[in-house]
């Protein structure tokens, strides 16, 4: 029963988002908003200190620079951090001891079928990881050509074991990109796919947000308010 | 946390044990506690506190945190009752201490006159089986205030010339003005429209010991960590436990409602979390469970002087499911509007909220809202980017670093109407982790709620035009498979023939079972049905407490 599985002695599922008082925000207003806060805020910065090192819990190593190569051609490095910079393949990893491990023999089987879709595609290759980047996109799409018809869904789950392998990894790697850096799930490391996105790492906001609402004077009834 | 929490055996009869501890069962807790009565809560789900909550997606998508488990309790979908159910996930609601309120975007709009009298006003409409409330707004208004009041609801009185009447104004101001709120107030006015503030049940100040929102962004789906969301869990489960009258036995799964020989309710079966099973007694029940699994309850409870459910003598329980209709357009803008912060909604409009069915050549209305409720990986995982966004690759990181600081939502929600074969009812096979019949949804929309839909969501794709959005689109407007708002299967009413429940909540076949949440609509009004829900509560803890003085309850 996960109902009574409640010892998790994680540190990054508590209120983590204590550490991360915002610098820029006015003293005042956090005191008026939330009085608790500001003592709150002293409490120790050390829990954000990320614990990822270089191990794995699932990948053989080879495997590991596998995946990582796939998770790189779905998010890629450039100009900005991709995939690799956020560490999804050890998010992938421990995902695939935890919430995911149902999908442990989909990823055994998937990276089979990848070998063999390069293999046949490109005679003599044989690991995706060493191939240049065209052939590893064209492995990919001959992988993803037949889930083109997969759309959006604001409820998908989409970590079934029975879905294609590529929406697997897809998924996992948008997610390895994108969690919350202080979920303890290996995953955005530093932040860096919160980065690319533009969404500022912190877990209070004060308004104004954005472009639109910074000169916004403020809600006034027209004469025509008159049904 | 105190150490005078009240507590109780399963074999101590109290007054009322509630099953569920959602928007209505905590409010139903608050009040009959205060009231001086002693009370049972019996929650599946677990007792979670803020600092359980978390920003991991995962967590709550992947391993329903604060959701029921579709790997625990499956269920399976057909479209009309003539078809097999196959098994398919159709319902999020949810299963914590605080229930559904814990998670929800607490978009917090009254209904108006028209949703209690629609039937009269509109007469018969083929294929559906509306009927008025035997309540009116009127008998409704002080526990609307009631709800604003006590659990805590921002707003701005008197900002929409279509609002109800109301006796007091909220007990606080709106919250701030997002990006998206600018853009669709600006474009709806241009095109003679009256948007307002939204009401929400988030604090815009601090109340009662609970922060004001923190505008952390992780808001629709998640459990607040600053108590600002006024969930049951943050507003009426504290004030309950503090009477030391209330206990909140949480991880306690209600299958049976036991009755005896009498015909009346002595108490609710339920599993433990090591699945032993206890009977918890009690002079009255009242179940809370929510639209789907109140129901469930009721028909799982099935004995021999009542075969087809308790309650179900004229086989109305599961019936008259519904959904609200509504569908979502989104656009994307240049500007940067950071809608990634702050909790959803800041502007609604309710301009549509009675059309003319003799002009739109259907019946129903509805409201719209602009909001950004997505966190970042359901956004990129396809959720949030136009048709035909690559789905890997360079172009989808330039299109995920691109649009998710840009977009805007419009989000329509309407009316449903009930119709007989809409239900949820027990599948004839399948089981849960426990051995019990899964939950059934048999649901087809009403042709009416698919045209006022697309009419409503048409109406969106106009808004982001006049706003100037760069690209737009919209989601397919399809016939409804999956529920979240889970309303008038037990529906209230006069005719014992036609209803499940009296205008007490009481049930017409046993005089101590009383039925308080979604279930209890009669029609669905314009989409955001948890402050009604509460409404019924303080309503339904009054008439309770009233009945139970007179000593009509367990005579």
């Amino acid at each position: 029963m996960p109902d009574t599985d409640r010892s998790s002695s994680n540190p990054f599922d508590r209120r983590t988002f204590l550490t991360r008082t915002a610098a820029g925000l006015s003293a005042a207003w956090l005191t008026s908003q939330w009085p608790a806060m500001v003592s709150a805020a002293t409490h120790a910065h050390s829990a954000v200190a990320n614990p990822a090192a270089a191990k794995f819990e699932f990948f053989k190593p080879e495997e590991a620079a596998e995946v990582e190569a796939i998770a790189s051609r779905i998010i890629p490095s450039d100009e900005t951090p991709g995939a690799k910079e956020a560490g999804v393949v050890y998010f992938i990893d421990r995902a695939l001891v935890t919430f995911a491990s149902d999908s442990q023999s989909a990823y055994r089987e998937g990276l089979e079928e990848i070998r063999t879709i390069l293999a046949e595609k490109f005679p003599g290759a044989t690991k995706f990881s060493s191939a240049p980047p065209e052939q590893q996109d064209a492995v990919l799409e001959a992988l993803s050509s037949d889930n083109q018809h997969m759309t959006a869904s604001r409820r998908n789950r989409p970590n079934s074991p029975s879905q294609p392998f590529f929406e697997t990894i897809r998924y996992h790697t948008i997610a390895g990109f994108l969690i919350d850096p202080d979920s303890g799930r290996r995953g955005n490391k530093d932040g860096v796919g919160w980065k690319v996105i533009g969404r500022e790492n912190s877990h209070i906001f004060q308004a104004p947000f954005g472009d639109l609402d910074k000169n916004y004077p403020g809600w006034q009834p027209v004469d025509s308010e008159k049904k | 946390m105190t150490d005078d929490k009240a507590r109780y055996q399963p074999s101590d009869e109290v007054d009322f044990v509630i099953i569920g501890s959602g928007a209505a069962g905590g409010i139903l807790a608050k009040e009959l506690s205060t009231n001086g009565f002693r009370v049972v809560v019996l929650e599946q789900g677990p007792y979670l506190t803020e600092s359980d909550f978390s920003h991991d997606e995962i967590k709550i998508l992947q391993e329903d945190l604060l959701t029921n488990h579709p790997k625990l309790q499956p269920n399976t979908f057909r479209k009309t009752p003539d078809e097999k159910a196959k098994p398919q996930r159709v319902l999020v609601y949810g299963r914590a201490v605080g229930g559904t309120s814990n998670h929800f975007t607490a978009n917090f709009w009254r209904f108006h006159e028209i949703d209690f009298v629609e039937r009269s006003k509109v007469g018969p409409i083929p294929g559906s089986t509306l009927v008025d409330w035997p309540i009116t707004y009127a008998d409704l208004e002080p526990y609307y205030t009631k709800v604003e009041w006590e659990v805590g609801v921002s707003g701005l009185e008197g900002a929409s010339p279509f609002d109800p009447p109301r006796s007091k104004p909220y007990p606080m101001p709106p919250l701030p003005t997002k990006s998206n709120g600018v853009l669709f107030e600006r474009a709806a006015r241009k095109l003679g429209l009256h948007p307002f503030p939204a009401p929400m049940a988030i604090l815009s100040q601090p109340r009662a010991g609970r922060s004001a929102c923190v505008n952390c962004g992780f808001c629709l789906g998640f459990g607040c960590e600053v108590k600002a969301k006024s969930s049951s869990l943050a507003s009426m489960i504290p004030l309950a436990e503090k009477t030391g009258r209330c206990e909140i036995r949480p991880n306690s799964y209600v299958h049976k409602i036991e009755i005896d020989s009498r015909g009346r309710a002595v108490g609710a079966v339920y599993f433990d979390s090591k699945k032993n099973v206890h009977l918890q007694k009690a002079k009255a029940v009242i179940v809370s469970a929510n639209g789907a699994e109140t129901p469930r309850l009721l028909l799982l409870s099935a004995s021999k002087k009542f075969p087809d459910g308790l309650a179900n003598s004229n086989g109305v329980v599961g019936r008259n499911l519904m959904l609200n209709s509504g569908g979502i357009s989104l656009g994307v803008f240049d500007e940067q509007l950071n809608d990634y912060k702050g909790f959803a909604v800041s502007r609604i409009l309710h301009d549509f909220y009675e059309l003319d069915p003799q002009k739109v050549g259907f019946y129903g209305g509805g409201g719209l809202d602009a909001r950004f409720d997505m966190t970042p990986v359901n956004f990129a995982a396809g959720a949030g980017l136009p048709p035909n966004t690559p789905r890997w690759g360079k172009k989808f990181k330039d299109a995920i670093a691109h649009n998710f600081t840009r977009t805007v939502e419009i989000f329509s929600h309407g009316t449903s109407l009930p119709k007989e074969d809409n239900s949820f009812s027990l599948d004839p096979d399948l089981k849960d982790a426990w051995g019990l019949p899964a939950l059934r949804m048999t649901y087809k929309d009403h042709p009416d709620d698919i045209k006022l839909a697309k009419w409503l969501n048409e109406y969106g794709l106009q808004i982001l035009d006049a706003a100037g959005a760069k690209q737009k689109w919209t989601y397919p407007i399809e016939e409804q498979q999956f529920a979240v708002h889970l309303l008038g299967t037990c529906r209230m009413g006069a005719d014992p023939k036609t209803s499940v429940i009296n205008s007490d909540h009481r049930t017409h076949d046993v005089k101590n079972l009383f039925l308080c949440d979604g279930s209890s609509f009669v029609t669905s009004g314009r989409g955001q049905p948890t402050l009604t829900i509460e409404a019924l509560a303080f309503r339904a803890a009054d008439r309770i407490t009233a009945l139970a003085k007179r000593g009509e309850i367990s005579a």
